[in-house]
């Protein structure tokens, strides 16, 4: 469950200050599948951020859960994104050296994992979106979508209570995108996810629950 | 994880790995071998001085060389004087041969009762007194004078006898002279534990022994001896007194020549120069080497007007090429390796700093996912620590190939240490006596008897501090190179996970 009160974010570069969030208040119920669009630079990749715990916002208020994201100190929130949190990116963002299932074990890693307990884990969730196979592939060797998969499997390893996608679909041929969506409606039916998309492509915002639209940092419900 | 991901990146970008690797390897390879050269000349240094002092000689005590005053010049004992009666007469010219033993040149003798003073002096464990000698011997024809005064005076622009006259030092046509010189020790010949002839190996016959003080016999440096056609058994005029040779001695460091051509029994050497009661060195053994510099002082103290040398103060005064060779790796050779080492370090700091740069997606990425800042910094550190450590392994391997071509060609430094000479040594003081000066043409060939050059062969050694300091600069590069880079992972933003979309 994610709470907003009056989110504001703006970036301040020299002299130029650009308001990214301005007075963001809305709240996201456990579970709910949502999708963000808008006009390129209107502040979605900058809300997800916000939900994620990768930034805090310049005022404002933001809990997920009994966690005050929008106060907590750095060491903090990167322990709930390690523990708490899953991310899925445009451009998939696998670590070129490591094998599929290296990469997907890197989630693990800062949980305290024993090895052999993350090599399975790892191993199981390829297997959930399909790649079992492929484990020992590096992901240069992979197809777009076969790596987006191995992003999947690497978000969801850990068992988190959220998603956010940015633009998960956006480096993906249409037949492709459907197949990740699916995986990705899939998972959040089965595993009773918060899964927030970030998306430009209607197709894939017609299957949320929800669809926020957000321009020049306002946010508006659907 | 840390191991795995730390394996991948090395074998991912081989080519920047085994950039910073060579250029850490040289740069350590290079002081590697700096060091073990530098050790490796120290050594020969310490043999020289060993050679010339002894075994075991912590300190020396000699006497400054006071400038001649007015009046003594001449009254030494150094002067030829051939009178009427001196050599045999031929029909036109008279040939002489006198042998002279004088104080050894940059030595000035003091009173041998120094040498109690010394004993006396708490923190010496043993100490000997040595006389420092040179052996002047003359041998030549002069013309008769007289015969050719009768004779009717030349005539300017005559045909013969006009021309300036040529041959002999002393400038008078007709006569021809030799001057042969050789370097004399006399040295107590019961106290062979400390002083020149400790470091000695007994190359024929036999040495010194405390029943020989009287006795006129004397033993030879072997290499000297065979220059100058001398066996055991053979006699040798010195200053005028033919002594038996009853053994040979060689250095004990390869190709070393011995402190003095010929060792003498102190109280010959002593009467024979005229230098009754007289000594140019004291040669001193402390108790213990924590000690010196405290007897240094002590002694200091008790003979205000000697000059008393450490072993440290001695190495000041080999000179050579063993000198030069000294200068050359602690000037050149040290920046040399420093900058090599500097630039290796920037290279692996860049690369580093590069690859981070490279990267910010990927450490953003582990960031996102919940790595902390620490992890992310470690797995950076832990990357240049071990390429550092590819480095410093490969650098050791070629450090130690070369320190062993270095012993395989084995080259020879050759040092002198004046005998007896006090730091900054007066060669050309030619002793206050008023003895011959070394200035003119037996400068050189006195100068070279005074002082014995010493062969030594360089070996560098390999030590323990050498693959000490191999691994220690390779970590240290690394974790330079690791901190810097880590430093920077540690400030990128996660957000740039999401920012910079390839
Ligand atoms: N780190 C930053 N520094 C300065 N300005 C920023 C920063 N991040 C975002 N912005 C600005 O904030 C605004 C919102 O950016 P954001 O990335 O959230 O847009 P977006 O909706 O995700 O756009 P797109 O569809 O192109 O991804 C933009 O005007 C952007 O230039
Ligand atoms: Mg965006």
């Amino acid at each position: 469950m994610y709470t907003l009160e009056h989110v504001s974010k703006t970036y301040s570069q020299s002299k130029r200050r650009v308001t990214a969030l301005q007075d963001v208040t809305l709240s996201i119920p456990s579970g709910q599948l949502v999708a963000i669009q808008g006009p390129t630079g209107g502040g979605k990749s900058t809300l997800l951020q916000m939900l994620g715990a990768l930034d805090r916002p310049t005022t404002g208020r933001l809990t997920l859960g009994d966690a005050e994201l929008s106060h907590l100190p750095d060491r903090k929130l990167g322990g709930i994104r390690a523990r708490e949190i899953g991310f899925v990116f445009q451009g998939f963002n696998l670590i070129p050296t490591l094998t599929a299932q290296e990469n997907v074990e890197t989630a693990l890693a800062p949980l305290g994992v024993p090895a052999e307990d993350r090599r399975r884990r790892a191993v199981d969730a390829l297997a959930s979106v399909g790649l079992a196979d492929r484990a020992a592939h590096m992901p240069g060797e992979l197809s777009g979508g076969q790596q987006q998969r191995v992003a999947i499997a690497r978000a969801l390893v850990k068992e988190p209570d959220v998603l956010l996608a940015d633009e998960p679909t956006g480096n993906l041929d249409e037949e492709t995108r459907d197949e990740i969506m699916d995986l990705l409606e899939g998972l959040w039916r089965d595993r009773g996810l918060t899964l927030v998309i970030v998306t430009h492509d209607s197709a894939v915002a017609r299957r949320a629950e929800r669809r926020l639209h957000i321009k020049l940092g306002i946010v508006t419900e659907r | 994880m840390f191991f795995t991901s730390l394996r991948r990146e090395l074998a991912g970008r081989r080519r920047q790995t085994a950039i910073v690797a060579i250029g850490m390897a040289l740069a350590i390879a290079l002081v590697i071998i700096v060091n073990s050269v530098a050790s490796g000349v120290r050594d020969a240094q310490a043999s020289v001085l060993q050679s010339v002092y002894g075994v075991g000689t912590d300190l020396t005590v000699s006497q400054e060389p006071t400038p001649p005053t007015e009046g003594e010049a001449g009254a030494g004992p150094g002067r030829f004087e051939f009178g009427a009666d001196d050599g045999t007469v031929s029909e036109d010219s008279t040939s002489v041969s006198q042998s002279r033993l004088t104080a050894g040149f940059g030595s000035t003798t003091f009173d041998a009762s120094a040498l109690e003073t010394v004993t006396g002096i708490d923190g010496v464990a043993a100490a000997s007194a040595a006389l420092s000698l040179t052996n002047l011997t003359f041998s030549g024809e002069m013309p008769q004078f007289a015969a050719r005064d009768q004779g009717p005076p030349p005539a300017e622009g005559g045909d013969t006898a006009q021309q300036p006259p040529t041959g002999g030092f002393d400038g008078a046509g007709g006569s021809a002279f030799d001057v042969d010189s050789f370097t004399v020790l006399g040295i107590d010949p019961g106290a062979a534990a400390v002083g020149p002839l400790s470091s000695v190996e007994l190359a024929e016959g036999r040495g010194l022994e405390a029943s020989d003080a009287g006795q006129a016999v004397a033993v030879l440096d072997a290499s000297y001896a065979t220059s100058a056609d001398l066996a055991v058994g053979d006699t040798i005029d010195v200053g005028g007194t033919e002594f038996e040779v009853v053994g040979t001695v060689s250095s004990t460091s390869a190709d070393a020549a011995t402190a003095s051509n010929v060792y003498l029994p102190l109280d010959l050497a002593q009467s024979l120069s005229g230098l009754d009661g007289q000594v140019s060195d004291i040669y001193v053994q402390a108790e213990s080497s924590d000690g010196i510099a405290a007897v240094q002082a002590d002694l200091e103290e008790a003979l205000p007007d000697a000059s008393v040398s450490t072993q440290a103060d001695l190495a000041a005064s080999v000179s050579g090429s063993l000198s030069t060779a000294s200068t050359l790796i602690s000037n050149l050779g040290l920046w040399l390796s420093l900058a090599v080492l500097v630039a290796a370090f920037l290279i692996a700091i860049l690369f580093t700093i590069q690859g981070v740069t490279r990267r910010t997606r990927e450490f953003g990425t582990l960031k996102a996912i919940g790595w902390s800042n620490g992890r992310v910094v470690g797995q950076v550190a832990g990357e240049s620590l071990v390429q550092g450590l590819i480095g410093g392994a490969a650098g050791l391997v070629l450090g130690l190939a070369g320190i062993w071509v270095i012993n395989l060609i084995a080259p020879t430094l050759g040092g002198s240490a004046t005998t007896g000479a006090v730091p900054g040594g007066a060669v050309t003081a030619g002793g206050g006596g008023g003895g011959p000066t070394a200035a003119g043409p037996f400068g050189d060939r006195l100068a070279d008897a005074a002082g014995a050059t010493t062969e030594v062969v360089l070996n560098a050694p390999v030590t323990i501090s050498v693959v000490a300091i191999a691994i220690g600069l390779a970590v240290l590069g690394g974790l330079l190179a690791g901190a810097i880079g880590g430093w920077r992972a540690s400030r990128l933003r996660p957000a740039e996970a999401l920012r910079s979309v390839a």
